[in-house]
């Protein structure tokens, strides 16, 4: 437990910095780093010919869809054709059709499902070309969404915002320069970086085995910092060569962690500089009616904004829930193996590598979930039921830091809907930020709500009602139903956590999760594009002592039931059947 | 605020009957699909029905009739529920439309054709436009405008009022309404609005509902509820082809239970009579609201802008104190000015011999017969009385004293005019009092604010609400009955386009303003501020401009309004917040009912330890079905509420409708299973 503390109380330290910077980022403010960055972007621009003028919602979200949809293209013509193409040392045969669609979608939508095996089923150029390539657009398109979003619900400007401006500042001044950092620094702990063909060596047991290299810690870094989560090799962050120390795990949990929670500060700042703006503005009209009042208060350092801290508080209070949960659940073992005669005082190591413990491993799990990242350190197939059910809720949640900004429009979404039915308590038309929730703003927070339970149980009931979907499964019972819950659940969340176990690369599964991360990601991200851009053209509302307040410790309670209370109302019959029952069977009989 | 509320019995018997009969009649599809939440429950119950004749339609077991049939008539019983409850929301409102209808009936009137000469015609037949005479006890047949003549108009069968009003061509009481009667000379009036389009029509069709539309708020709380329906039908529909999966069979009629125990029929089922009755408890403050979004628009009013004649002060100069000059006792002053004004009828002489009373003197109304009362003119400026030995005492302006006094030979005390000059200056009037040739003193007359205002204002501060007051006084006079009314802020010398300026520069800030107005020259005012409340003396173009009308005409009703609109809202988030909180113990009952059979570590969920899965399911299906009538009370009189800091209020309604929520139903769903447990004993379930 101690270490839990301790990694989180370390990640705290890193995310404040972080958020501060990114909102120097995404608001154009100075940073440290402007004399080098500035030339570069300033070639990008020029070479894209890149105007930056402010977009609406509407060409935003269009911009991204299509700047998006043309890299599937491409995308799914290399790993058709990879055979054919250069940087194949390995001979890899090009990629089946379906295959190649549920390939390309995941890592367009940040998901990183896998249902392929990247030693077996990719060259080293889609590694790169397609994989790292993604994993740095598809973090960078989330984190710009958001960003529009924020600019949006903040108000500060007319506009959300360029989605090119926004793209080309994320990926230089935050993608390739952490990722840099942070790759070398898996480098140093062991993790290659090479083109070099597969090794063939002789085992102890005067065996023949091919051991597969490759670029894998550029892989490695933009995978967890991009909270993308598909992994180099099959087993992902379980192998040693793409986590080979408990060094090397801290710094891709902490790398998969910062940005979505930075996101939460950057959105707490962004609001707050508009507050502090307008308080200014209304300082300098009194100064110059009265110029003897004439001073100015002592700038004080803010850390959180406000509004900001409320929503990071919720998120903090779901996961601590969730790893707690987890780190029980996995640490009471299993009653079954305990009666076998096998000692459980080390919890439930099942599928878990001994080098990271049960804290690291169900920390990871949960962080993995919850950001959805979806990079593993151990199988999750084998977890306990309830420490299954934990990556399995958050991903239904979807909202518990949630994937680079995805996670905080998510959870906006949430924030709307309880600031809906706290306004109608306290007798006012609801507000949120200056402005008002109305009709139009419902029905979109409606369609967002209702995609994400639609695509995981609409899907999961597919599959356990056709033969094609009970093929995959592979646990009979209770623990099938967690699998297939899990498979489109972490498709839906755009998360690419395995449960494994299944058996998905079918035409059915590739399909069917192909079309849950579609609609999952794309949905959603127009939609909250729709409400701040409504938002942002409604006018702003007088704020009064009569103003339900969002930035207390009341409305971190409130939002936190309502996540849950929501949530549970959903997915509650689901999950009863499937993990709550096989923990049930498992410690009762 | 309850005191000037109409009171009526909660429901009467006609209402019940007419509701009755009215929840049948909306069991109709057409009209059904209008709430989707009780459509949905609607179908379940069709389905159910379906079961009942045929068990085995949907591949259940043919054993399942009894409890089939139970299931259709507790979803029977929800809708039927659901619909009672809009009747009697209705049918208070059409108890309230059908004393107005008594006045619409026929009436005829005399039209006025353009050679001069009169033709009778039916009212009905009138066009906007016309012109008509209304002569002594005829009734005035549409709304319209006096343009000749003068007469009092008897309005009680609009207002309640009995007292007639004075209706005059020009000036603001020229507009008069239709329905209401000429109790005495003669008034041509020109009609301003087509037949079925007068104040009285929109009266009657707003109250009964007939012309309601949602409002913005309604709209989105409906979307919310239609989202939470869907989602729950794919949680339900999904969930059927899980348990399949696990090898569960659940019945059909169960899934239905468990549909209908999820979606939020609580608040489905009340939304509209909430709607309805908001308009309805308005309506019985004698404010007509035009429309559901004013009332609603009220509950966000951020600042209000209040005439201060008429609303703040009563408008009469009233007594507030006596002042001696130099050498005179305040009694004698006291004792000289109650004798002045022993005889004056106007409200200024009625507050001297109030004020004098209370101050104790013993002079009383017996000396009035000993005394030659001198009447008030616009000549002398004074009035008063000549005393039994003819001692002459007047009271009056300061100007007609000094010369009086000094013509009859006295002198004008030192320190009179400073006294005078004080009291101006206060925004009092001073009214000099002298028996004989020897001034007294000085009766300190001022505008008073209304008793309990003070209070009032201190409670709209509390929630947020600022209020600034309008006055044509001078700076020095505003600021002194501001600072006494305690309101936030004041306009002095304000003329009918300031307010618009204000209204504006409030409006440029992000509030909602409210504001109270009568005369024409309001109307801009009253069409710029978000609420306007008119006065039904007023013009009828005030009265189009504003989206309220106070039959009453008093002005300190729109901080009655705005606690309804308040009301209105809270009413609908908290039985909202309810609904959805009841949801987590209908699974704590549903759930393991299903699933125990086949798993029978399910049991452990049944924290409620419900005797059978039947008694389970049905006791959550029982209780959704009688919240409803239960709740109906609140829906119609609203959630209590009281003025308090937005935090504490949401305290209270999280921790009454959010944890009583949750809480609720446990103990609720235990004691009908408790109930029905030996009751399904009984046949066999």
């Amino acid at each position: 437990m101690l270490q839990i503390i301790l990694t989180l109380a370390i990640y705290m330290v890193l995310v404040i910095p972080m958020g501060a910077y990114m909102y120097h980022i995404a608001t154009n403010k100075k940073t440290f780093a402007d004399p080098v960055f500035d030339r570069v972007d300033g070639a990008i621009y020029k070479v894209c010919r890149i105007k930056r003028e402010g977009m609406t919602w509407k060409q935003y979200a269009l911009h991204l869809v299509m700047t998006n949809a043309v890299m599937v293209l491409v995308g799914y013509a290399i790993l058709r054709f990879q055979g054919f193409l250069m940087a194949n040392p390995n001979g890899i045969e090009g990629m089946e059709p379906t295959l190649s669609f549920n390939t390309i979608i995941s890592f367009m939508t940040n998901t990183n499902l896998q249902h392929y095996s990247g030693e077996s089923g990719l060259s080293y150029l889609s590694q790169m070309l397609v994989i790292i390539f993604m994993m740095f657009t598809s973090a960078t398109s989330g984190y710009a969404a958001c960003m529009a979003f924020c600019r949006g619900l903040a108000g500060k400007r007319k506009d959300v915002g360029n989605f090119y401006e926004d793209m080309v500042r994320i990926t230089t001044r935050i993608m390739v320069p952490v990722s840099i950092i942070g790759g070398l620094l898996l480098i140093w702990q062991g993790a290659p970086e090479t083109f070099q063909a597969n090794f063939t060596v002789h085992t102890i047991e005067g065996k023949l085995q091919d051991i597969q290299t490759g670029p894998v810690a550029a892989l490695e870094i933009i995978k967890h910092l991009g909270t993308n989560g598909g992994g180099f090799f099959g087993a992902n962050s379980t192998t040693p060569f793409e986590n080979p120390t408990i060094i090397s795990d801290l710094i891709e949990l902490w790398s998969m962690m910062i940005l979505p929670g930075a996101c939460v500060i950057t959105f707490g700042k962004m609001t707050m500089a508009r507050r502090k703006e307008e308080k200014a503005a209304r300082a300098a009209q009194a100064a110059q009616n009265t110029p003897a009042v004439a001073q100015k208060a002592p700038a004080k350092r803010v850390f959180f904004g406000k509004q900001g801290r409320t929503v990071f508080a919720a998120m903090a209070v779901i996961f601590l829930i969730g790893v707690t949960v987890c780190f029980v659940s996995e640490s009471n073992g299993n009653p079954i193996l305990e009666q076998a005669g096998l000692n459980q005082d080390m919890g439930s190591m099942e599928g878990k590598e001994v080098r990271f413990g049960i804290a690291q491993s169900s920390l990871f799990t949960t962080v993995t979930t919850s950001f959805t990242t979806g990079t593993v350190n151990n199988m999750h197939d084998t977890l306990t039921p309830l420490g299954g059910m934990v990556p399995l809720l958050h991903m239904m949640l979807n909202c518990v830091f949630g994937g680079k900004g995805v996670g905080l429009m998510n959870m906006i979404m949430y924030v709307i809907l309880a600031v809906f039915l706290c306004g109608l308590m306290i007798g006012r038309t609801p507000e949120y930020l200056g402005k008002k929730i109305e009709g139009r703003e419902m029905k979109l927070v409606a369609i967002v709500l209702i995609v994400h339970p639609l695509l995981i149980l609409g899907f999961s009931a597919l599959a356990v009602m056709t033969s094609a979907g009970l093929e995959g499964i592979t646990n009979p019972g209770f623990h099938g139903l967690s699998q297939v819950l899990y498979e489109y659940s972490s498709s839906a969340a755009n998360n690419g956590s395995g449960f494994e176990g299944l058996a998905d690369n079918t035409y059915f599964w590739n399909i069917t999760a192909g079309l849950a991360m579609f609609f999952g990601r794309y949905i959603a991200i127009i939609a909250q594009l729709a409400i701040a851009g409504s938002l942002l053209a409604k006018k702003r509302v007088n704020e009064t002592i009569g103003t339900l307040r969002t930035d207390n410790a009341i409305f971190v309670i409130i939002l936190v039931a309502v996540v849950y209370i929501f949530a549970a109302l959903t997915f509650f019959p689901a999950l009863a059947l499937g993990p709550i029952a096989e923990h049930l069977v498992l410690w009762m009989s | 605020m309850a005191k000037q509320e109409k009171r009526t019995k909660f429901i009467t018997r006609d209402i019940l009957k007419s509701s009755i009969i009215g929840a049948f009649q909306k069991l109709d599809p057409r009209y059904m699909i209008k709430n989707p939440v009780m459509f949905v429950v609607e179908v379940g119950f069709v389905l159910a029905l379906v079961m009942t004749i045929v068990p085995t339609v949907f591949g259940d077991d043919s054993t399942l009739r009894l409890y089939n049939g139970i299931v259709t008539v507790i979803l029977f019983i929800t809708v039927l529920f659901a619909n009672f409850a809009e009747s009697v929301a209705e049918g208070r409102g059409k108890a309230q439309a059908e004393s107005l209808k008594k006045t619409k009936r026929d009436t005829m009137a005399n039209l006025l054709l353009p050679d001069g000469t009169e033709k009778v015609v039916n009212a009905s037949e009138l066009k906007k436009g016309d012109v008509v005479i209304v002569r002594t006890n005829e009734m005035i047949p549409n709304d319209g405008e006096v343009i000749e003549g003068i007469a009092s108009v008897d309005e009680s069968a609009i207002t309640g009022e009995s007292a007639p009003v004075t209706r005059e061509a020009g000036g603001d009481f020229s507009s008069v309404t239709g329905g209401t009667t000429v109790v005495s000379d003669w008034l041509k009036v020109r009609i301003t609005s087509e037949p079925g389009q007068s104040f009285l029509d929109k009266m009657i069709s707003l109250v009964e509902g007939a012309s309601r539309q949602k409002t913005p708020n309604e709209i989105a709380l409906n979307t919310l509820l239609v989202g939470l329906t869907i989602i729950f039908l794919i949680v339900v529909v999904t969930l059927y082809c899980f348990a399949d999966y696990s090898e569960v069979q659940i019945p059909i009629a169960t899934v239905i239970a468990l549909l209908v125990c999820l979606i939020p029929t609580t608040i489905g089922a009340l939304l509209s009579a909430i709607g309805i009755a908001g308009m309805d408890r308005v309506t019985r403050f004698n404010v007509i609201a035009m429309s559901g979004k004013a009332v609603e628009a009220c509950g966000d009013v951020d600042t209000m802008i209040l005439d201060k004649t008429g609303t703040i002060t009563y408008g009469n100069r009233l007594a507030a104190d006596f002042r001696p000059v130099k050498g005179i006792k305040k009694e004698d002053l006291i004792d000289y000015a109650v004798m002045t004004s022993l005889c004056d009828a106007t409200p200024e002489g009625k507050s001297v011999v109030e004020l004098g009373k209370t101050l104790g003197t013993k002079i009383t109304e017996d000396l009035s017969s000993q005394m030659e009362f001198i009447e008030f003119t616009a000549q002398t400026k004074m009035s008063g009385v000549n005393l039994k030995d003819g001692t002459p005492v007047r009271k009056g302006a300061y100007d007609a004293i000094k010369t009086y006094v000094t013509e009859n030979g006295g002198t004008v005390p030192a320190d009179l005019e400073g006294i005078v000059t004080e009291i101006s200056g206060l925004g009092g009037t001073p009214l000099v009092v002298c028996v004989g040739n020897v001034v007294y003193g000085v009766i300190y007359l001022k505008d008073t604010v209304k008793p309990g205002l003070v209070e009032r204002f201190d409670r709209l501060r509390q929630i947020g609400i600022k209020t600034i007051m309008c006055t044509g006084d001078n700076p020095l006079t505003a600021a002194t009955i501001a600072k006494e009314a305690g309101v936030d802020g004041f306009i002095a010398e304000c003329k009918p386009e300031d307010k618009i300026v204000e209204i504006k520069k409030e409006q440029a800030e992000g509030k909602i303003v409210a504001m109270t107005g009568d005369g024409t020259n309001d109307a801009p005012a009253l069409a710029q501020a978000d609420v306007g409340l008119a006065m039904n003396s007023g013009t009828s173009a005030a009265k189009e401009a504003a989206n309220m009308v106070d039959l009453d005409s008093d002005p300190t009703k729109i901080l009655e309004v705005v606690e309804i609109g308040k009301q209105l809202l809270i009413t609908r988030g908290s039985l909202t917040t309810f609904s959805i909180a009841n949801d987590v113990a209908k699974y704590f009952a549903i759930i393991p009912a299903m699933f125990t059979l086949v798993i029978p570590q399910m049991e452990i969920l049944n924290i409620m330890h419900l005797s059978t899965p039947y008694s389970a399911i049905l006791s959550a299906l029982i209780f959704n079905a009688i919240i409803i009538p239960c709740l109906i009370p609140i829906a119609m009189r609203g959630v209590k509420y009281k003025p308090m800091s937005s935090e504490k209020m949401l305290l209270k309604n999280m921790g009454i409708y959010g944890v009583g929520g949750l809480i609720l139903p446990f103990i609720g769903i235990k004691i009908i299973d408790i109930i029905v447990t030996p009751l399904l004993a009984l046949i066999g379930l």
